[in-house]
């Protein structure tokens, strides 16, 4: 096995609600490209489903996104999107918010593997 | 690639065709054995891949039911930050400029496939250095302690998924090269070879057999010879025999043998 590191880096996109998003960027994942474009999205209660898919579909184009951050109740309204990418990179991250624990069974990537290990193994 | 032309019928299955001859069976025979190897170096590249895609599978687990923990511990750190310094969030989403912590790819190879990793890596300055200077510093400070340690821990997830996914595929390719050559390039080598080694044996009867039937034609044509010669002898000596009854006519021209010395 051979590790080739490449020269240029990429950001972490994020979609959640309030508090993810001021937790993470507190931790440092927040930018503002050339055109003012952030890298994040705020979703709050009266924010559409459609301006979350516009939003999550620019980051999926994205050359300089590697890795996307979402909280799983939003990603479970915009499911279709995130079933319909299929691409390695960039990487769709599924986390919990403060309301929402993590559900392994709504998972887009554990349904891959279904069949492939047990609900008993999450515990 | 050169597409042959294959025939296929009820009976012996499908085949390619092609003139039954000893330099094509030498050919299909050792293109049956690269196929065999084929099969058997494919193979070994799937079961490699699925040994590293169970383990990945295994990791992303562990490490998702981690996350929860981890994300529970950002959350309620925030909840402190937020008890100790107010509402920082307008503050924090307002400022966010450029990201300190970054990811940088990582590539790596397993078994012929090309993986692609994820590493943080921070550059550049805290942009949050200096809030919640004016109130509950150290909450907020540990708060952002708190998002980094998750913000690797993700990292490292979102590494794990993409090598799921990126095996997932590569899995299924070779998985249906394997089945390919298993279940139809095999067989067809087999049904060819086959063919060929029953034309040769037949060719070769219908050649024992013309022999057969030239010899005993043979045989045959010698024996009427034979026959035809002791007839003609039979009759030379009972003409040399009445012509020794009569007295030699020197006038005849007669077979003088040479005297040798």
């Amino acid at each position: 096995m051979t590790k080739v590191t490449m020269a240029k880096s990429h950001l972490l996109g994020l979609v959640g609600d309030e508090d993810t998003c001021t937790a993470f960027l507190l931790g440092g994942i927040g930018e503002l490209n050339a055109t003012r474009e952030a890298n994040f999205l705020v979703v709050k209660q009266d924010t559409v489903i459609g301006e979350i898919e516009t939003f999550l579909k620019r980051l999926l184009t994205r050359k300089d996104i590697g890795i996307i951050l979402i909280n799983q109740h939003i990603a479970n309204d915009v499911r279709h999107i995130i079933e319909a990418h299929t691409n390695p990179i960039p990487a769709l991250l599924e986390i919990p918010s403060k309301e929402h624990p993590y559900d392994p069974l709504k998972d887009s990537i554990l349904k891959r593997a279904k069949g492939m290990f047990s609900i008993d193994d999450m515990r | 690639r050169v597409r042959e032309a294959v025939v296929s019928t009820q009976s012996t299955g499908d085949k390619i065709n092609v003139f039954p001859s000893r330099m094509i069976l030498s050919v299909m025979k050792t293109r049956y054995k690269g196929a065999q190897k084929g099969h058997s170096l494919l193979k070994k590249k799937s079961d490699a891949l699925t040994l590293k895609f169970r383990a990945t599978l295994k990791k992303i687990i562990e490490n998702k039911t981690v996350m929860g923990d981890v994300m529970k511990a950002v959350y309620f750190s925030l909840a402190e930050a937020a008890y100790a310094a107010g509402d920082i969030s307008q503050t924090v989403i307002q400022n966010a400029d450029k990201a300190q912590n970054k990811i940088k790819f990582t590539k790596d190879n397993v078994a012929g496939v090309q993986l692609t990793n994820f590493t943080m890596h921070s550059e550049g300055s805290d942009v949050y250095q200096l809030t919640g200077l004016g109130k509950g510093g150290q909450t907020v400070t540990r708060c952002k302690e708190t998002a980094q340690k998750a913000i690797k821990l993700l990292i490292e997830l979102a590494s794990l998924q993409t090598t799921f996914i990126t095996l997932d595929e590569a899995i299924k390719i070779t998985n249906r090269r394997v089945n390919g050559i298993e279940y139809v390039i095999i067989p067809r080598f087999e049904n060819t070879i086959a063919y060929i080694v029953e034309e040769l044996d037949e060719r070769d009867r219908e050649e024992f057999y013309r022999l057969k039937k030239v010899q005993d034609k043979k045989k045959v044509i010698r024996a009427k010879q034979k026959k035809f010669l002791e007839e003609y002898n039979a009759k030379q000596e009972a003409v040399e025999a009445a012509s020794e009854a009569a007295p030699r006519n020197l006038l005849e021209t007669e077979h003088d043998p040479d005297i040798m010395f």
